[in-house]
């Protein structure tokens, strides 16, 4: 059963986000994480306020600039389907189309995709801890084995979402509106670590809405696809994943963006494995290289060491498949 | 208007209907006890089953993960409404039937309503296609090969009787493709 709550559905914007600088209040996208975490009494609300009467946050237009501009409330299935995505942003599609299930993907949006919480067992049951105001992490020491093996500090959980890697492998942009206008971030700037702040997973304050990604046009000679490795064929989190873009000229990787899931508390950026990668073709032994570089210095915890090969074979794969 | 309670509107299984519901109410809850329409099962609660699949505008949803209030407006088909106008069974159920396609039939309102919104927008699947379109839909009594094996015939039967709706041209992007 669903705690009780107020619902409204505002109809412009600046009424959203007004209704959403009350205290209590939680914006409703496709819902598909939301109610989850409202019936489990992950957190509580007062009021919903639905993005449904904002039909210009669906959709996927060309921007000016050669890029794509995705309305934050468009489907995470519409996002999997949508040609120009397949075309030129192949990594962007193909992890959409990895998210859950078609009833998942038809369900939930893209912006919630984003947002959606973290899945640490402990976050999500009826433990007190640290990312809910308590005072530790019962993973660290606990049942860890779907934990993070970088970037934890203080809280270990791994970021669960699909898009997001492939997002900040293609240097997305994400718009987000609140009271005082609106502010663009990079997506890579929009997550939290929890060195930063192991309390919440993105920097929307309260009272603001993610309203829009933006794609910028690929680079020359792009490239770009998503592996993820899950425990079954089917609708499950990622074990492990990496989303790779490369822009190739001349033979040589040019540009190079290679970002872990399931690995860390954010969509997990891996700069060494990228200079490994820029100024060499890629053939076996830079591919070889680029995947050591992507899990060095991985953390594991006491019950999921088994992620780092997993992680650099989905390097590793990724890179073979871009190779073909 | 009152937050925590409203009337929607909405087409099910091709009749327009006006209920009253919570805001905290999910479309399951309002189908059981407000249409009184109980196919949909509640399996899970939480979108890992797809017991509760219904077709929202077409589409296959969970809903145990939909606000009632968030169909308002929508056309909403279940299981109630895959039947042919005379009451006989659709060439989907028949074949449910004929492969043995379901044991307890928990789950059988929901994989055939995932089937029916995948042989509206893709009337000629393959057999990936069929596996990926009913993978939010958890068997435990078949294995799925029958369930497979059903869609499959079914998808034949249909297609050479010509009985299916094409898809509205904005359906169907995305749902089902392979990872």
């Amino acid at each position: 059963m669903l705690p009780s709550f107020a619902y409204v559905r505002p109809t412009t914007l600046k009424a959203a986000v007004a209704a959403l600088a009350a205290p209590g209040t939680r914006a409703h996208a496709g819902g598909t994480d939301l109610l989850g975490c409202l019936r489990d009494r992950v957190f509580p609300a007062d009021t919903l306020v639905s993005l449904a009467g904002l039909p210009e946050l669906v959709g996927v237009t060309p921007t000016a600039e050669g890029g794509l501009r995705l309305g934050a409330m468009t489907t995470v299935a519409t996002v999997a389907g949508h040609p120009d995505i397949a075309a030129r942003y192949r990594a962007l599609a193909e992890a959409a189309a990895a998210v859950a299930s078609p009833q998942l993907r038809n369900q939930g949006t893209l912006g919630g995709n984003l947002c959606q919480r973290p899945r640490c067992w402990y976050f999500r049951g009826d433990f007190h801890c640290a990312r809910k105001g308590g005072g530790k992490c019962f993973a660290v020491d606990g049942e860890n084995r779907y934990h993070c093996v970088f970037g934890g500090e203080t809280c270990f959980i791994v970021h669960p979402s699909d898009t997001a890697p492939a997002l900040v492998a293609l240097d997305a942009l994400v718009r987000l509106a609140g009271a005082g206008g609106s502010r663009v971030v990079p997506l890579e700037k929009f997550f939290v670590p929890p060195s930063a702040d192991f309390t919440r997973e993105t920097v929307l304050e309260p009272g603001e809405v993610l309203t829009e990604v933006v794609v910028p046009a690929p680079p020359a000679g792009a490239r770009s696809t998503y592996r993820k490795v899950r425990a079954r064929g089917a609708w499950d989190f990622a074990l492990a994943g990496a989303a790779v873009s490369l822009g190739i000229e001349g033979g040589r990787v040019k540009h190079a963006r290679v970002v872990l899931s399931g690995a860390a508390p954010i969509p997990w950026r891996v700069p060494a494995a990228e200079q490994a990668l820029i100024g060499h073709r890629l053939d076996g032994a830079t591919i070889a290289r680029a995947a050591d570089a992507a899990v060095a210095g991985a953390e594991p915890l006491a019950d999921n060491a088994y992620k780092v090969p997993l992680l650099r074979c989905a390097v590793e794969e990724a890179l073979t498949a871009l190779n073909s | 208007m009152e937050a925590t309670r409203r009337t929607i509107r909405l087409v099910v299984n091709g009749k327009p209907r006006s209920i009253e519901v919570a805001a905290h109410e999910t479309l399951l809850a309002a189908l059981k006890e407000r249409l009184y329409l109980t196919g949909a099962k509640e399996g899970c609660g939480v979108g890992e089953c797809g017991a509760c699949t219904v077709l929202l505008d077409g589409r296959a949803v969970n809903a145990c993960l939909v606000l009632a209030v968030e169909a308002d407006g929508r056309e909403l088909g279940t299981i109630e409404g895959e039947a042919r106008p005379d009451g006989s069974l659709s060439a989907l159920q028949r074949a449910f039937i004929d492969h043995a396609a379901l044991q307890c039939g928990f789950c059988t309102p929901g994989m055939v309503l995932s089937a029916r919104a995948l042989l509206r927008r893709n009337p000629r699947p393959s057999r990936e296609e069929i596996v990926e379109a009913i993978a939010g839909n958890l068997c435990r009594c078949t294995g799925y090969e029958p369930v497979i094996d059903a869609i499959a015939a079914a998808a034949e039967e249909e297609a050479a009787e010509g009985s299916v709706v094409p898809p509205a041209a904005s359906a169907g992007a995305g749902e089902g493709r392979g990872p």
